[in-house]
């Protein structure tokens, strides 16, 4: 990764990390190819500044911090690297829409710690009481003014800091060019033409309102946050009318589309990068109509029971150099300029992970409305028990 | 102390529990079933009975349901039965335990992780691929009413197999001597004997399965990949999803009816099949 010891291209070592992530090769081949094990073991030694700074008094946070978060959203040798610098085990839950979290937290009693909530709902969070505001003295690994602020702002609510940036990225699809006949796919009109023909019975869809009825809600041009009552009887008679066609609603598309039995699906960024870079006839696409733009955020709920940790957890991956091994792993991009400047040009480079100016501009943040408004919850609802 | 004290004394620990985990919690969703959603989501209590005229939207659900959970319960008796018949009259004593533990092997793994497996095993790269290897092309069984139908079997066989079982186990082999020697061919023998006196065992199997079948979500959920929707995954979108706590309590109110009817009706056909209630041993 440094660029006046190249023993290996920043290609080949992209590539060799993805092989061991998706444990295709052992940790020790990887090692040795990239030169990473001698390497570290000399650079931790001489260059303790790069080592995460421990930020806490370690041994007092407790024995455990629950999070609850996104599937492949995490580097799990991070939480190791926690654990081990903390003595606090890094519990785990995953979720499949932001509906699903709230509902959690609704309830009362959900345990958690640090929660990973996506921009537009934290307005909601705030007005219901469930959002802990954040302490700023208690992360010193958090600094503002390094962050995008297009990516950071939804962050603070009436000037109060609420929750600090995780990752960015995009909700596009992604689609095995090897089934498309060479048909260029480049709109939502495409993706959901092709699922009522030539895809039929291979297309996923997210189970989130958020994504699944928004970008149906492009098919018309129509915004993709949409509350307007006669736009949302046309996104639900699109959407009733190719569920026949599809595959499976659901948010956990990576093995069907890995296994070939789905060709295409609606996508974030990461797991976009991740297909992509595993099955390189899959393809990322955002459709030129536009369509989401977000990002997520840690924070912590109202009540967590090991507050101590829950500082801990989220300044250690505040932590720039944490921070750059998890978009390594997972290939979200972060908004945090100290955390991009130890990335490879590459990655910074990518297409999927950053992509051009004019297909970013179509896109929309989501807005608050949508995760509270009843008509698109039971819309959701509807066309999954049709 | 009076014979009529301890009677409430040795009464009251299920009795707690009866009021506490099934007649408070049922109470509760039955007064959330008229409320309205609150904004945010949740419920607010009012009297309306608009969660009720709003039923038809779940048509879809329900009908599933109904149709799955029959043919499933029908489908596991099937294949349960000469399973049963097997490990209780034909098998070797000395392997009979080892079969029966063979039977309760799988509750040892979550149905999670099993059905995990039949994703596997019926995706393309599983079953279908085997038969496209034969010259069958294009079988396309995962995410399927058919995949739904076949995890539930595997799923809730076991539960079957026990009740006809023991009823079969403790059949008494003169019987059948008995009508041999009268001249009975082997088939009349079980229409006459072993059938009539394994009802129980029947009944007592086809009302476990069916009545958690009308629950299940977990099956239509993973193989079903979401297309294939159950009253249980109805449910849990309403309370986890859509927060709209009124409807799904409307919801799971109905559910309980139309089981209970059902149930109702399914004890009068057993009756008057011949087994008296008592046989039916769950109720």
């Amino acid at each position: 990764m440094t660029n006046h010891n190249d023993h290996i291209s920043k290609q080949a070592f992209m590539d060799e990390l993805y092989r061991y992530k998706k444990g295709s090769v052992t940790r020790r081949h990887f090692l040795n190819v990239t030169g990473l094990g001698a390497a570290t073991a000399v650079m931790g030694a001489a260059v303790p500044g790069l080592l995460p700074k421990p930020a806490f008094a370690a041994g007092d946070i407790g024995d455990r911090v629950i999070l609850a978060t996104w599937p492949n959203y995490h580097d799990p040798a991070n939480f190791e690297a926690f654990t081990e610098a903390t003595g606090a085990h890094v519990q785990v839950n995953v979720f499949g829409s932001n509906e699903e979290m709230l509902a959690k937290l609704q309830a009362g009693g959900s345990g958690w710690d640090v929660y990973v909530p996506t921009n537009y709902t934290i307005t909601t969070y705030v007005s219901e009481d469930l959002i802990e505001p954040l302490d700023v003295s208690r992360l010193p690994n958090y600094d503002p003014s390094a962050f995008d602020p297009r990516y950071a702002e939804a962050g603070s609510v009436d000037g109060k800091l609420y929750a600090v940036p995780k990752n960015w990225g995009t909700t596009g699809y992604a689609v095995n060019t090897s089934h498309t006949g060479g048909h260029k796919m480049t709109s939502w009109k495409d993706f959901w033409d092709m699922t009522m023909d030539s895809l039929s019975g291979r297309t996923m869809v997210h189970d989130y309102q958020l994504t699944t009825i928004g970008n149906a809600l492009k098919y018309f041009g129509y915004s993709f946050n949409s509350v307007d009552e006669k736009e949302l009887a046309d996104a639900e008679k699109l959407l009733i009318d190719s569920k026949p066609h599809l595959f499976a609603i659901s948010s956990d598309y990576q093995p069907s589309m890995r296994s070939g039995d789905a060709w295409m699906t609606m996508c974030w960024t990461g797991d976009g990068k991740q297909l992509n870079t595993d099955i390189p006839e899959i393809e990322y696409v955002l459709g030129v109509e536009g369509g989401e733009l977000w990002s997520d955020y840690y924070a912590i709920p109202k009540g967590a029971p090991h507050m101590d940790a829950a500082y801990a957890l989220i300044n250690f991956m505040l932590d720039p150099n944490v921070n750059a091994k998890e978009v390594l792993a997972h290939g979200y991009p972060s908004a945090d300029a100290h955390t991009n400047a130890l990335l490879p040009e590459e990655l910074l480079n990518d297409p999927i992970l950053y992509p051009a100016q004019d297909l970013l501009n179509a896109l929309e943040f989501g807005a608050a409305v949508t995760l509270t408004d009843p008509n698109r919850a039971e819309l959701m609802a509807r066309f999954k028990s049709a | 102390m009076t014979q009529r004290a301890r009677n409430w004394l040795l009464l009251a620990p299920a009795g707690t529990w009866f009021l506490v985990m099934l007649l408070l919690p049922l109470t509760v969703v039955l007064v959330f079933s008229f409320g309205e959603r609150a904004p945010a989501g949740g419920v607010v209590p009012a009297f309306t009975l608009e969660q009720y005229a709003n039923l038809p939207a779940r048509w879809t659900a329900f009908k599933n349901t109904m149709t799955l959970a029959p043919i499933g319960t029908l489908a596991s008796l099937l294949i349960a039965y000469p399973l049963a018949y097997f490990l209780a009259v034909k098998a070797d004593p000395k392997w009979k335990t080892i079969l029966l533990v063979l039977v309760i092997v799988p509750f040892w793994t979550s149905i999670l992780i099993r059905s995990y497996a039949w994703i596997f095993i019926l995706g393309g790269r599983g079953l279908p691929a085997l038969l496209d290897w034969v010259g069958i092309e294009g079988v396309r069984l995962i995410n399927t009413p058919f995949a739904v139908l076949v995890g539930i079997i595997y799923g809730y066989l076991p539960l079957m197999v026990f009740p006809i079982f023991v009823s079969l186990d403790r059949l008494d082999k003169r019987l059948l001597e008995a009508s041999s020697d009268l001249g009975a061919k082997p088939w009349a023998t079980f229409l006459q004997i072993t059938l009539p006196l394994s009802i129980p065992g029947i009944a007592t199997g086809c009302m476990l399965v069916f009545i958690l079948l009308m629950g299940e979500f977990l099956i239509p959920a993973l193989l079903g990949g979401g297309k294939v929707f159950f009253v249980g995954n109805a449910l849990v979108d309403l309370f986890l999803q859509s927060r709209n706590w009124a409807y799904g309590s409307a919801v799971a109110v109905t559910l309980v009816l139309v089981m209970l009817i059902t149930v109702t009706i399914y004890m009068r056909l057993i009756n008057r099949l011949g087994a008296s209630r008592e046989d039916v041993s769950i109720m």
